[in-house]
């Protein structure tokens, strides 16, 4: 991978929570424009890696570069107006306020613009329905299409995603993918972390997988896909098995 | 009946709360007692609502327990003593135009001082405490003792009188139940506090920042905001209404001693419970159904009114345990 290509790029990221050590030593990169999927066990990392990528859990030792500069002591808010958007495992979604309100607090200080809302509509035509809606009445299907279409309702250089597909249906899932491969199709960075090999092996460009809190193999995600004896002492899985 | 359905009945049920009290008073009293007792109630209801609806959002916001929140209450009513006595002109003037103005003037330097202790007990005290909830506790209830200390040094110990402008010191006479004349000015205070509390909360960004922050300040600061600000403006707003609720109550008592705000803070913590805790309809709602049921168990069954207000906790947690209307995911 050349160096230049790297948008983010952790190196020997070391994070406790309390006073456990949950990484030890993460190296990770992504490369701008490709879609890096984060891969491993539950347990493995992966959730505290995005965390402390987005502030939420600081890195006790290691360095995070973002577009080439350190960000490893910066707060939350700031590191997400560097151009980072950020959807957590539970989607973050405000169910008081309304889809329309949700989207607004992710715009810029001028509001919501139109054209940006359209390419949200387009990828997730059921958010225009339920537009006043309480976010909190929506499906978990539609919770999850509000979620990114926050993430993307303002142009970021990065999306971080964990987790988009869990507990979704298999048709919903489909139509994530879609989407997800909509906005891969438009060049957008994207580090998303997936527990169903299928649905990672149709997004990812690049795949790094962790154990442990470590990175222990980092590549192309279509050498992980045709070699299945990586995956199985990875991933304790097979393609035939996971598909 | 659907999901959705039972869930929208399971929302909008606690709207139904107060006016059933209220239809349920009606036979139980009369009119005449029933319109004396609601006016009152309601009146309570919003004075207590100040007190309470800042120490909601402070709760929600950040998870902060301020137990001194009772010190703003106390300040607000000692500088209305302060500032109606230098304007006792206007505050004993015979007509209702200055009498009103020495009451507004009163009000927004009670907000004022209160407000701006609240930014420096932010900035010296709470700040240092944030996620600790027992050091919050301690350092709070220590701070409360000594700003009520402080203010024993300042006016003194002994109680002071706080009379109520001329112009508001009588009745009307609605048929033949007689409405106190300073009860309807603080309802219209506190409703229209309440209404512009209502206008921020839901009509600008700052109030959709605010709402957010309740219910997720993790996601907020995800999306490029930094809460913590946003937390100081809140914290003082939140004490600035403490004192605005101290000074209201203190001239419906028209005494003022060092122990006003501590003797509201058992029905603070109440209101906060019964609303559920981060939500300001719910901190609405939750004073005027304490301010009515005081009133009415008062009339109906003196012996009870010391118990009303746990009696109705116990009701409306039985009902809904997290309150009428949860926000705050903690």
């Amino acid at each position: 991978m050349a160096d230049g290509d790297a948008l983010l790029r952790l190196e020997d990221v070391h994070t406790d929570i309390g006073r456990y050590r949950i990484l030890h030593g993460v190296d990770l990169e992504v490369r701008r424009g490709r879609v890096t999927m984060l891969l491993g066990r539950n347990g493995a990392g992966k959730t505290t890696t995005l965390r402390t990528i987005m502030g939420l859990w600081h890195a006790r030792q290691g360095r995070i570069l973002f577009a080439g500069r350190p960000i490893e002591g910066l707060a939350t808010p700031d590191i997400a107006r560097l151009g980072v958007a950020y959807v957590p495992e539970n989607m973050g979604i405000f169910g008081k306020l309304t889809v329309r309100e949700n989207l607004l607090l992710a715009s810029g200080p001028k509001g919501l613009a139109q054209e940006r809302l359209e390419r949200v509509f387009a990828c997730f035509p059921a958010l225009k329905t339920k537009w006043d809606a309480a976010a909190g009445l929506l499906s978990g299907g539609q919770k999850q299409m509000l979620a990114i279409g926050r993430a993307i309702v303002e142009p970021r250089q990065l999306l971080v995603v964990d987790e988009p597909t869990k507990g979704l249906s298999p048709a919903m899932v489909e139509h994530f993918i879609a989407a997800l491969l909509a906005l891969k199709e438009e060049q957008t960075t994207l580090l998303l972390v997936e527990q169903n090999f299928r649905v990672a092996q149709q997004m990812g460009d690049d795949v790094a997988v962790m154990d442990q809190g470590r990175i222990v193999h980092r590549g192309p995600m279509q050498a992980l896909v045709g070699d299945e004896e990586l995956q199985q002492r990875l991933l304790g899985l097979s393609l035939g098995a996971a598909g | 009946m659907s999901d959705a359905w039972r869930q929208r009945l399971n929302e909008w049920s606690p709207y139904a709360v107060t006016p059933l009290l209220v239809l349920a008073a009606l036979p139980a009293m009369g009119f005449g007692p029933w319109l004396t007792l609601t006016v009152a109630g309601l009146t309570m209801g919003m004075m207590l609502f100040l007190m309470a609806s800042g120490l909601t959002l402070i709760f929600g916001l950040m998870d902060v327990l301020n137990f001194a929140h009772a010190a703003f209450i106390t300040l607000g009513a000692y500088v209305a003593v302060t500032v109606l006595g230098l304007i006792g002109g206007w505050a004993q003037a015979d007509a209702l135009g200055p009498n009103l103005a020495a009451l507004l003037v009163a009000l927004l330097c009670a907000a004022a001082a209160s407000g701006a202790l609240g930014f420096v007990f932010e900035q010296v005290i709470v700040r240092r405490v944030y996620g600790a909830p027992l050091l919050q506790i301690l350092i709070t209830m220590g701070a409360l003792i000594v700003i009520e200390q402080l203010v024993i040094v300042v006016w003194g110990p002994n109680a002071l009188p706080l009379p109520k402008p001329p112009s508001l010191r009588g009745s009307l006479l609605v048929g033949t139940s007689p409405i106190e004349s300073y009860r309807l000015v603080a309802l219209c205070v506190g409703l229209v506090i309440a209404l512009l509390m209502h206008f921020v909360l839901t009509r600008t960004r700052l109030g959709l920042l605010v709402r957010a922050g309740v219910e997720d300040r993790e996601m907020v600061e995800a999306l490029g905001y930094h809460v913590r600000r946003l937390f100081i403006g809140v914290f003082v707003a939140g004490t600035a209404l403490a004192g605005m609720g101290g000074m209201m109550w203190a001239q419906y008592q028209t005494l003022v001693t060092s122990q006003v705000g501590d003797s509201m803070t058992v029905l603070v913590f109440i209101i906060l419970i019964i609303g559920g805790l981060g939500s300001v309809g719910g901190c609405f709602i939750g004073a005027i159904l304490v301010g009515l049921t005081s009133n009415y168990i008062e009339f109906l069954s003196p012996k009870l009114a010391l118990g009303s207000d746990i009696l109705l906790m116990v009701l409306v947690l039985m009902w809904r345990p997290r309150g009428l209307f949860p926000v705050a995911a903690h």
